[in-house]
């Protein structure tokens, strides 16, 4: 574990330049407050209505799909690294782990999750 | 108590690590800060070429004082916090994106020399800690969005957020075909093992794609849908201003060369010499390096300069409809390449390589396990 004190350390030294740099702005400007600079941006017009409004769903599908083949990617990753080492059994089961994703694959394309028109 | 604690904790030992290993830090954050500014430079004045133009060549030689001028002209500029805003979250995005562009760079391996390996952390999941790191760069642009109350931001937002999940199954996959080749998730090993062949030789279609993968992940043209300027004003970082502003460019720049030191690594060579003759091996491995990653991001500037932009479906179609299929199907086509060779009687180098691993870490200065 001794290898990862160096990235903590890492961390807490860009968090640190992270904050002095943003804090830089609000110490040698005195903010001046604007109602129509305080309000969202929308090219020049009143906001018409919240931003905090619907979406499509397609996003939603492209969230959850992505956690499926991301699990998917990971679970890939300690099979890759003894590849040499496992058994043609071992290789195999991952083979039938990826059918079964590419089915599941193939139905979603099917189902049309996959278009955006 | 506390002071007993203190005691053992503050040992002259500790704190010379302490001291080693902050040294180290800065001397790979420095660099990399200065290299980012020092690329919008070279973007801006490629570009400026490309469009028969000079690009900046006013402040300093050739321009060369541009990316600080801007750094200090945003540094004066005005800074706000919209009042439809969540505040502690539209303060924290900016941050979010900067912090994990730079913590990439702990695990990088930039050079090698008979003292060890330059790289402040040689951890065994290199690799997987690229990727997860590279990955969180997502948070703070959705962060953005979603503080920034604003319909521009919001939808620049779940745009990026949708565009870079999309690419990094891909990438995902990719990445694991040359683990497949490489026997290692190391950074340092997978350069070793490239010695004789540079992967993207027998992996040449999983080097292209990714090249593009590479250039989705950062949302850089042709697949810079989270800031169309045509349609989105800027995207996520519409409601941002002064530093805030700067730090997501930094964020995005930084990750481009995270991103081109990751491809250098992978299908590269890393810093090994195209030919382990005599004029190319004098070159020090950190100029070989330095290179490659010079010439990927040359690669993405001439896209930008090159291609007109993607609409969304066809980024999404490309993502998951061709790169998705195609790069599984190129690891299922390693997988059982690797498998048959190392089956054929070439028995896999496996212990010898574990006995590598550990010499290599013994041998780095930079690592500095051993004095903790």
């Amino acid at each position: 574990m001794a290898e990862y004190f160096p990235i903590l350390l890492f961390a807490a030294i860009a968090v640190a330049i992270a904050i002095a740099m943003s804090a830089i702005p609000w110490l040698v400007n005195r903010p001046r407050y604007g109602k129509a600079k305080m309000s969202a941006y929308e090219s020049g017009f009143e906001a018409f209505d919240t931003a905090r409004r619907t979406f499509d769903v397609r996003f939603y599908l492209v969230a959850i799909l992505f956690i499926v083949f991301d699990l998917e990617v990971a679970f890939l990753f300690p099979w890759a690294m003894v590849i040499k080492e496992i058994s043609w059994f071992g290789f195999w089961s991952m083979m039938a782990f990826l059918a079964v994703l590419t089915i599941g694959f193939i139905y979603e394309w099917k189902k049309g999750a996959l278009e955006w028109e | 108590m506390l002071n007993l604690y203190l005691t053992n904790i503050l040992t002259p030992d500790n704190l010379w690590y302490l001291f080693i290993t902050v040294l180290f830090i800065l001397l790979i954050a420095v660099p990399v800060l200065i290299g980012m500014a020092m690329l919008t430079w070279f973007e801006r004045k490629i570009l400026g070429w490309m469009h028969l133009r000079h690009g900046p060549m006013y402040v300093g030689p050739f321009g060369l004082l541009q990316p600080f001028a801007d750094a200090i002209k945003l540094m004066f500029k005005e800074p706000f916090l919209p009042d439809a805003s969540s505040k502690f979250m539209y303060l924290l995005a900016p941050i979010l994106i900067f912090v994990p562009a730079l913590i990439a760079w702990a695990v990088i391996p930039m050079s090698e020399t008979s003292q060890g390996v330059w790289v402040l952390a040689n951890i065994n999941l290199g690799v997987l800690y690229l990727l997860a790191i590279s990955s969180l760069g997502v948070y703070g642009i959705l962060m953005a969005g979603w503080a920034s109350n604003s319909k521009y931001p919001f939808l620049g937002a779940v745009r990026s957020g949708a565009q870079m999940v999309s690419y990094e199954v891909s990438m995902g996959l990719i990445i694991l075909s040359v683990i497949l080749l490489s026997g290692s998730m190391n950074l340092t090993d997978i350069v070793h093992a490239q010695q004789g062949l540079w992967f993207f030789i027998p992996a040449f279609p999983a080097f292209v794609m990714f090249l593009v993968s590479i250039l989705a992940e950062t949302n850089r043209h042709p697949f810079d849908l989270p800031e169309a300027e045509a349609e989105l004003v800027a995207g996520y970082n519409t409601e941002y201003s002064a530093m805030g502003f700067a730090l997501f460019f930094l964020g995005e720049y930084i990750a481009m060369i995270t991103m081109s030191a990751f491809t250098t690594l992978l299908f590269l060579g890393g810093w090994l010499p195209p030919l382990n003759v005599a004029p190319f091996t004098w070159v020090p491995g950190i100029l070989w390096f330095a290179l490659k990653v010079l010439a990927i991001l040359f690669f993405m500037i001439w896209v930008r300069g090159t291609f007109p932009r993607y609409r969304y479906d066809q980024l999404m179609r490309l993502g998951w409809k061709i790169f998705l299929p195609l790069s599984l199907i190129w690891l299922i086509i390693t997988a059982t390449c690797v498998k048959l060779h190392s089956e054929n009687g070439v028995q896999p180098p496996a212990p010898a390589d574990v006995k590598a691993l550990d010499q290599s870490s013994e041998a780095n200065p930079v690592s500095l396990g051993q004095a903790a």
